[in-house]
């Protein structure tokens, strides 16, 4: 699994990559209330805002990690947002999308690499 | 995070875990490991213990030693009946300015022999400096710098607080009254910024943390930070000065022309007599051109503060904006509160503009969740 900066865990499924948020933002977010996704089908540039989280507190975006195609959503924490604080690794999926240049995936943290970064 | 203040609950707040973040110049518990959402729930099903000791305590006290002359004092500064308040008894005020705006809001109690008015943290000097301004002839006033000041919140409020001082249980909504507690004084009021039945204690400082955990040590009483306490009272339909009111808004405006009683109205035995009373009487018989309604958005989608809305689902300019905005957890669903064209109705539809896109929202009636004082 990969991380990302802005707190995007990237796991590899196939060709597809399967995109969620990191326990850490999860909990930095509180208690999720709504969640928007992007089309299923859509193209996307990296770092376009294709995701809108809003929390009890306030609204964030999640920006595609990578060029490519979203191939399938998660309408489970559409309905149920709650679930990106229940299961943020597992259950709470955001998107699978296929990239562009699968190759520019080594580019991002590893584990240990994240860890350190959020201390 | 320098130059901020701390209460004296501030290791308390550390010791349970709370995310401390700046608010009003101080460095307050935004929420506990229990999380915004559920600190929400558990005020509405049990009891929370919050901190606002940042917020401003003033003693005054009449030059005469006559109650009446401090009300009739106090009366030059807000539209409200402050003669009429009975010994014993607390009443919502408003600092009005010279144009009819707020410059603050507060609450006032009659406690026999001199006034004590509780305002908001982020005006507190502000307050202190116009009432030294308008009342010094009158009154001696002081601000009480050495007591904390704590909220317990929620249907077993009065259980909690009932074991430390049995006779609450005879406080009704917004009655005072002051208790010894441990060999010192609380200053006990039934009244909170939540829509629940509950508490606001005055402590000496020295006490307050001993208080904070005999209170907490009970089953029934779990502390609440600045998130939930903010989301508490948007449900409950209550203003947050400097974003629901501010000194633009008047009080006809506001939607708390409750909070102006007949003597101060026209043909009033006390009408008028404080600042923009001119703009504050005549929007009270002609009506005001917007006032602060109620939102609830379609939809999951919380519509925030500063949220432009529309009278179309698309063009036009701006009708009004949203002051504040939120996911109202007891209601279970995206909650709002705007200024809006007082000619729209409860029930009528405008939109708000989301991310470039438009939102439906209904006009909904306040409080979005009903209060449940005891009376």
């Amino acid at each position: 699994m990969k991380f990302t900066e802005d707190h995007e865990w990237l796991r590899p499924e196939g060709d597809l990559v399967v995109v969620g948020i990191t326990q850490h933002a999860s909990e930095q977010l509180g208690d999720v209330v709504y969640v928007e996704l992007p089309e299923a089908g859509r193209a996307v540039s990296e770092g376009d805002e294709i995701v809108v989280i809003e929390s009890v507190k306030a609204a964030s975006d999640i920006r595609a990690p990578l060029d490519g195609e979203i191939v399938e959503i998660n309408q489970e924490i559409v309905d149920n947002p709650a679930l990106v604080n229940e299961d943020p690794l597992g259950k709470a999926w955001f998107f699978k999308m296929r990239p562009a240049d699968p190759s520019k995936l080594d580019g991002f943290m590893d584990e240990d690499a994240y860890k350190a970064m959020i201390g | 995070m320098a130059d901020l203040k701390r209460t004296v609950l501030y290791d308390l707040h550390v010791e349970l875990g709370a995310r401390m973040v700046p608010f009003a110049g101080y460095e307050m518990p935004v929420q506990y490991p229990m999380g915004v959402l559920k600190e929400h729930l558990h005020t509405r099903a049990q009891a929370g213990l919050f901190d606002v000791s940042h917020m401003g305590q003033i003693l005054l006290a009449p030059k005469s030693g006559r109650i009446e002359d401090a009300a009739l004092a106090l009366e030059r500064l807000v539209p409200v009946d402050l003669l009429g308040l009975a010994e014993g008894r607390q009443r919502y005020a408003l600092f009005t300015n010279e144009t009819g705006g707020i410059l603050d809001d507060l609450m006032v109690a009659n406690r026999g022999d001199h006034l004590f008015v509780v305002v908001n943290a982020a005006c507190k000097d502000a307050d202190l400096a116009h009432l030294r301004a308008h009342l010094s002839d009158t009154c001696d006033i002081a601000a009480v710098t050495e007591r904390a000041l704590l909220a317990l919140q929620g249907p077993a409020a009065e259980t909690a607080m009932a074991r430390l001082v049995p006779d609450v249980v005879d406080l009704r909504f917004m009655d005072v009254a002051i208790r010894r507690w441990d060999g010192v004084e609380l200053w006990i009021s039934r009244s909170g910024y939540t829509g629940e039945d509950g508490f606001e204690i005055s402590v000496p400082e020295g006490f307050a943390e001993k208080l904070a955990r005999k209170l907490l040590d009970m089953d029934e009483v779990a502390p609440i930070g600045l998130g939930a306490r903010d989301s508490l009272r948007l449900e409950a339909g209550m203003c947050l000065y400097g974003h629901d009111i501010d000194e633009t808004t008047s009080p006809v405006e506001a939607s708390l022309a409750w909070a102006i009683q007949k003597a101060r109205r026209r043909g009033g035995a006390r009408e008028g007599g404080f600042p923009g009373a001119e703009r504050i009487l005549s929007e009270l018989e002609t009506g005001p051109a917007r006032r602060r309604v109620g939102l609830r958005p379609e939809g999951r989608a919380p519509i925030r503060e500063g949220t432009q809305l529309f009278a179309a689902d698309s063009g036009g300019e701006p009708i009004g904006q949203v002051t504040s905005g939120g996911f109202g957890p007891s209601v279970g669903a995206p909650i709002a509160m705007a200024y809006l064209p007082a000619d729209l109705c409860e029930g009528d539809i405008i939109h708000a503009e989301l991310r470039g896109r438009r939102v439906p929202a209904r006009i909904a009636a306040l409080p979005f969740h009903q209060p449940s004082y005891k009376r």
